[in-house]
């Protein structure tokens, strides 16, 4: 940082250049921006059905109502799958920051078990309602149930297909700054599906009284 | 009739008992066949393949942005001819010559093209082509991605065009409201296409959304901070930033109401709980700022077109930035004025009438600061001022009419009538067309190296300014007279002058679009009188105008040091004898010293995006059809491309490569 | 159709509410107008006196800010929308169409469905019915109840005033006052399909006499509106002849309502066949 002096030739602390003059910021930085970007959006979407489950979750159309069909200890499980994949996330987040590839492979495949535990729990979960006559089509309320909750368990199983791409990706090209940076965005992203979890189960679960 | 092959899809798809339909295909077949065996005779195929198709240079992007858009405006207008035409003859017991069934149609494709394949992406084209060179970047954030939004908004125009030959269009209107749009009242595949043309396009525009925000936000020449960008950047970010948060919106809402003809689910359905006016509010929570998507970069257009034709600076440039950000946040708060006529209650509509005139507040303060801009320059007419100049004086009409209908009890007698018509053509013609071809005039030269006649384009402006008053204030009277839109026929003879006149009017502005088709061929046949030799042809203030035209691949060698607003003009001029510029960077670290060390590269090209679009296609036609085998293929085709690109590893080509390989060029 | 010299419409109010929609229109226009028309020949005025090619006019290409034209730029706008937000504020209450207005006894309830592509009107209080011709005493305050058979509509008889959605399975509600007998035409104001152009009703109002004995008319000649006649009438149909129903089953347009738009013989609606077959 450049010093002047002033007139008594005591040095002045000068001001730096603002952030936002500093010119075109470097790649990792701009990749994850842009990707958070990605992530308001798809809250943004996530939004719109919630917005929908809100205003139609009383809309049982004499058909089964929430309270009858959610079955707590089972949303509990998946909802621990979810959050202790999401801490294994962080771990795999640690291992690739040190590009540690041994670490990486663990803690992706722990990762994926529990997110794919997750998947397959909603799965049964939504079977079982369709199999008993609670499936979308009897009422809005299970409409709105079933794509909200549908549209979340559809992003966790990309983000499983996403991770198994990036396992081979590691595999194959290594560690590079390309594929660390793409391992950033995963995280973000399933931390993020992390934070939508908390919200679906807090305002459909929970909230059905 | 269901085959595991084929779906639904049977010869009875094909309009061949439809005299009308089957021309307007045969036509558009023409047209494509004939275009496509033009370029594969003259051997254009590596050139277009190399050099646009799988370009990821920004300006190439907008160029096909823009020409996509201009070929859109084609089809759009001749249904807005057709619409003309029929309401002209059918008056008092005529029944006209286009159907219900055609009719319905045809308005319906008129909004939906006009909206998303025309304003849309005339815009984004605008600001893909502008924006890096305006903040001295040398391409946006991510090329390919790029490339891939441009495709996908091209799948989506081939995608809804296919409904013109292989099945129907939507008849619903461009917003398709249910119920009429669930299967129950629309059980044909019209309002399929329509959704699935509009998910695909909906995706490359949320990705360039994401694409530009982050390009202003991040790649900003050193020393360009936030009052230092050119206005119409601003623009371009509060745009941008509507994008990003209004179309997961779209997304969802059509995506619910998919769901619902698909897969039976009761979002909107009228009975098991379905709840239409809840489709009324999310698609226009969307629509809404939508409207301000357009119009926000056609004020910015306007903001350079003003500026640089008085040779001034832009009048109260503070107040511009912070009244385009208000616009950005209010028009989140806005929505329900496009149904006060639902029934939600004094207090809600009193709201949000309230909350539509404050919007229009920073809309008046952007129409004085464009005056006073004016204002002790000195002016000069080129045709990109013409249309300046109209669209001043057309959008505050507009936006009078605009402030008329917030107005609760007056929109419950006017709300969808012809006068609401009147309304958005009003807005949507005098800002956003007017602004589009303004923009399309003023960086016509730095895109193709000279400039376009100006004779012809300000014929062309004559046209629409004429034809737009001659065509829709005879629309505001006859909504006043009690004439509702989408109305097929009429009974009172007495509104049939006014829709011949209005007809006159919609064929003077078909003499200015076709006056803009000759000044582009005149203007390439004669382009060596209009050379750019320079790159600045108008005396511009901004970046754009300080490299070639066109601008080499990368933009810059160098990367512009910035000291102040109107950058170029300060180059060129120096700083104004009594500010003193020096006082926001005294004292303060040097700026980063340009990076000479590395070589400079340009993002390699790449097909990623062009054959993700064409698994789209297939996959959205595949899905219109219900044709499941072959959907499954496209989505497949879709992720492997995805996939194959994702292990590609040399994405850049550094420069003295890019020579070598270019014909014509030695290192 | 009525002798006003006025285009009709909006602009040739028959009753109360049309009156004042109209008042509002046209204030809020001229007050509006104080403000485009200065920018319109301000445009034209500022184009012309500083064209490059006017030596008279003294030019200031550094002229970028003045503080004082900023306030006047911001407080212009903001006072006429601050003035008119009021007029919008408080007109949506005053106009409310749930807003009940006085009048000339009896009031007159109607109940009103719109068919694929027509309209019923049920008056409840007098056990009759009619299509697509809205029969009133002039003076008396109407009392609407609105729902649809199926897709969304929107009544509007321009001259009267106010429109509204309706949408099956809800009901809305408007009130509105004919003040002098003629015929006033009325439309639907939002798409419906492929007979909305011919979705169009007459509003006849009637003196209290004639009134009168259009009821008692319609009591004696009118035939029988029960759920399989109502079935009939929501089937596709555009361009029929006004009919009336001199007797109507109690309670059937609540029951359309609980179906949905629909009456099935379980009460629960379901989309008809007749519905699926709509194209």
């Amino acid at each position: 940082m450049s010093t002047t002096v002033t007139a008594d030739g005591i040095p002045a602390r000068a001001p730096k250049t603002p952030r936002s003059e500093r010119g075109p910021a470097p790649t990792r930085i701009v990749v994850s921006y842009g990707f958070w970007l990605f992530l308001l959006s798809d809250i943004i979407l996530f939004a719109a059905f919630f917005a929908a489950y809100a205003v139609l979750a009383k809309h049982t159309a004499g058909g089964p109502t929430g309270p009858q069909l959610f079955d707590r200890e089972h949303v509990l499980i998946e909802t621990a799958c979810l959050l202790s994949s999401s801490f294994t996330c962080g771990m795999l987040g640690l291992a690739f920051e040190r590009r540690h590839a041994l670490f990486t492979y663990l803690f992706g495949a722990t990762t994926f078990v529990l997110g794919a535990a997750f998947v397959a729990l909603e799965v049964s979960e939504l079977g079982h309602l369709i199999a008993t006559d609670a499936g979308p089509q009897r009422s809005a309320f299970l409409s709105a149930f079933f794509a909200l909750v549908g549209l979340h368990g559809l992003h966790v199983a990309v983000g499983l297909a996403w991770l198994l791409a990036m396992g081979a990706q590691v595999a194959t090209i290594g560690l590079v700054p390309l594929v660390v940076q793409r391992l950033r965005c995963f995280a973000l992203f399933w931390h993020a599906l992390d934070i939508v979890w908390i919200g679906v189960f807090t305002i459909v679960y929970l909230g059905a009284r | 009739m269901m085959t595991a092959l084929l779906g639904r899809l049977g010869w009875d798809a094909l309009p061949l008992r439809q005299p009308i339909p089957l021309a307007a295909a045969a036509v558009v077949a023409l047209v494509i066949v004939g275009a496509l065996s033009l370029v594969t005779v003259k051997g254009w195929w590596p050139y277009l393949w190399r050099e646009w198709i799988t370009s990821v240079d920004h300006k190439r992007v907008g160029v096909m942005y823009v020409l996509l858009a201009l070929v859109m405006l084609l089809r759009g207008f001749v249904d807005a001819l057709m619409m003309r035409s029929q309401l002209a003859l059918a008056a008092a017991g005529a029944q006209g010559y286009l159907p219900p069934e055609h009719y319905n149609q045809i308005f319906s494709a008129h909004g939906t093209i006009m909206i998303f394949f025309v304003a849309m992406t005339f815009m984004v084209g605008l600001m893909n082509f502008v924006v890096p060179l305006q903040i001295g970047a040398r391409d946006v954030a991510f090329p390919v991605l790029n490339s891939v939004s441009f495709w996908l908004t091209a799948a989506g125009v081939l995608l809804m065009n296919l409904s013109l030959v292989v099945g129907e269009f939507a008849r619903t209107g461009w917003l398709v409201y249910p119920p009429l749009s669930e299967l129950a009242y629309s059980p044909g595949v019209g309002v399929d296409y329509y959704l699935w043309a509009l998910q695909i396009s909906g995706v490359g525009t949320l990705l360039s959304g994401i694409n530009l925000t982050t390009t202003i936000l991040k790649l900003r020449a050193p020393g360009m901070g936030y009052g230092r960008m050119p206005m119409f950047c601003w623009t371009a970010l509060a745009s941008n930033l509507l994008i990003i948060a209004a179309f997961p919106i779209l997304t969802g809402t059509l995506g619910m109401l998919l769901l619902d003809r698909y897969l039976g689910f009761h979002f909107f359905t009228n009975e098991l709980g379905g709840n239409a006016m809840m489709y009324v509010n999310l698609i226009w929570a969307w629509g809404h700022p939508e409207v301000y998507i357009l119009i926000l970069p056609a004020f910015g257009v306007f903001s350079e077109v003003i500026t640089t034709f008085s040779g001034k600076p832009l009048f109260g440039y503070r107040s511009m930035a912070a009244a385009t950000m208000a616009i950005c946040m209010l028009s989140f708060m806005v929505w329900l004025h496009h149904f006060f006529t639902m029934g939600a209650g004094a207090d809600v509509n009193g709201f949000f009438g309230v909350m539509t005139m404050i919007i229009a507040v920073p809309t008046g303060v952007k129409i004085f600061n464009w005056l006073f801009t004016m204002y002790g320059g000195t002016l000069r007419f080129t045709a990109a001022m013409h249309w300046a100049l109209g669209f001043i004086v057309t959008f505050v009409i507009g936006g009078m009419t605009g402030v008329l209908l917030a107005i609760p009890p007056a929109d419950f007698v006017l709300h969808n009538s012809l006068f609401l018509v009147a309304h958005f053509h009003n807005v949507v013609i005098g800002g956003v067309v007017f602004g589009a071809f303004a923009g399309y005039t003023l960086w016509f030269p730095k895109a193709f190296g000279f400039t376009l006649d100006e004779r012809l384009g300000k014929a062309a402006f004559w046209c629409w300014f004429v034809g737009f008053y001659l065509a829709f204030m005879p629309l505001y009277l006859l909504g006043l007279m009690g004439a509702t839109r989408r109305m097929q026929h009429y009974a009172d003879p007495g509104w049939q002058p006014l829709m011949v006149v209005a007809l006159c009017g919609a064929l003077v502005i078909l003499a200015g679009i076709v006056l803009t088709v000759v000044q582009l061929v005149v203007s390439v046949r004669t382009r060596d009188e209009r050379r750019d030799t320079n790159g600045d042809p108008w005396n511009g203030r901004t970046l754009e105008w300080s490299t070639a035209s066109p601008p080499p691949a990368w933009n810059f060698s160098t990367l512009p040091q910035v000291a102040a607003l109107d950058a170029f003009w300060r180059t060129k001029y120096g700083a104004p004898p009594d500010t003193d510029e020096s006082a926001d960077g005294s004292g303060s670290d040097p700026l980063p010293a340009p990076d000479t060390a590395s070589p400079l590269s340009v993002p390699r090209p790449s097909a990623v995006g062009v054959v993700i679009a064409f698994f789209a296609v297939i996959a959205g036609f595949a899905l219109v059809w219900h044709i499941a085998w072959l959907a499954l293929l496209g989505l497949g085709g879709v992720v492997v491309t995805g996939l194959a690109h994702a292990w590609r590893t040399e994405n850049e080509i550094e420069v003295h490569e890019l020579y070598l390989n270019t014909p014509g060029i030695s290192a | 159709m009525s002798t006003s010299i006025w285009p009709s419409g909006v602009l040739d109010p028959q009753g109360p509410v049309a009156a004042a929609e109209r008042t509002i229109l046209l204030n809020a226009t001229v007050i509006m107008l104080a403000v485009v028309v200065p920018v319109i020949v301000c445009t034209g005025l500022f184009a012309w006196w500083f064209r490059s090619g006017n030596r008279r006019a003294r030019r200031r290409p550094e002229w970028s800010y003045s503080g004082a034209l900023e306030v006047l730029v911001w407080s212009v706008p903001l006072l006429v929308i601050i003035f008119l937000g009021g007029i919008a504020w408080l007109s949506s209450h005053e106009l409310d169409p749930r807003k009940p207005l006085a009048g000339k006894a009896p009031a007159i309830k109607v109940q009103v469905v719109s068919l694929d592509w027509r309209w019923l009107f049920i008056y409840p209080e007098l056990g009759i019915a009619s299509v697509d011709r809205l029969v009133a005493p002039a003076g008396s305050s109407l009392q609407f109840a609105l729902t649809s058979a199926s897709v969304m509509n929107s009544f509007l008889v321009p001259q009267l005033g106010s429109q509204i959605y309706t949408m099956a399975g809800m009901v809305t509600t408007l009130h509105l006052r004919v003040d002098r007998p003629g015929r006033y035409p009325g439309l639907s104001a939002q798409f419906s399909g492929a007979g909305f152009s011919d979705m169009r009703f007459e509003v006849t109002a009637l003196a209290q006499g004639d009134y009168q004995a259009w009821v008692s008319n319609v009591r004696a000649h009118g035939e029988t509106l029960d759920a399989t006649r109502y079935r009939q009438l929501a089937q596709p149909t555009s361009g029929a002849a006004p009919m009336s129903f001199g007797h109507v089953d109690t309670g059937l347009f609540d029951a359309i309502v609980a179906g949905n738009g629909t009456l099935t013989v379980a009460g629960a609606g379901a989309p008809s066949a007749s519905a699926m077959a709509r194209r």
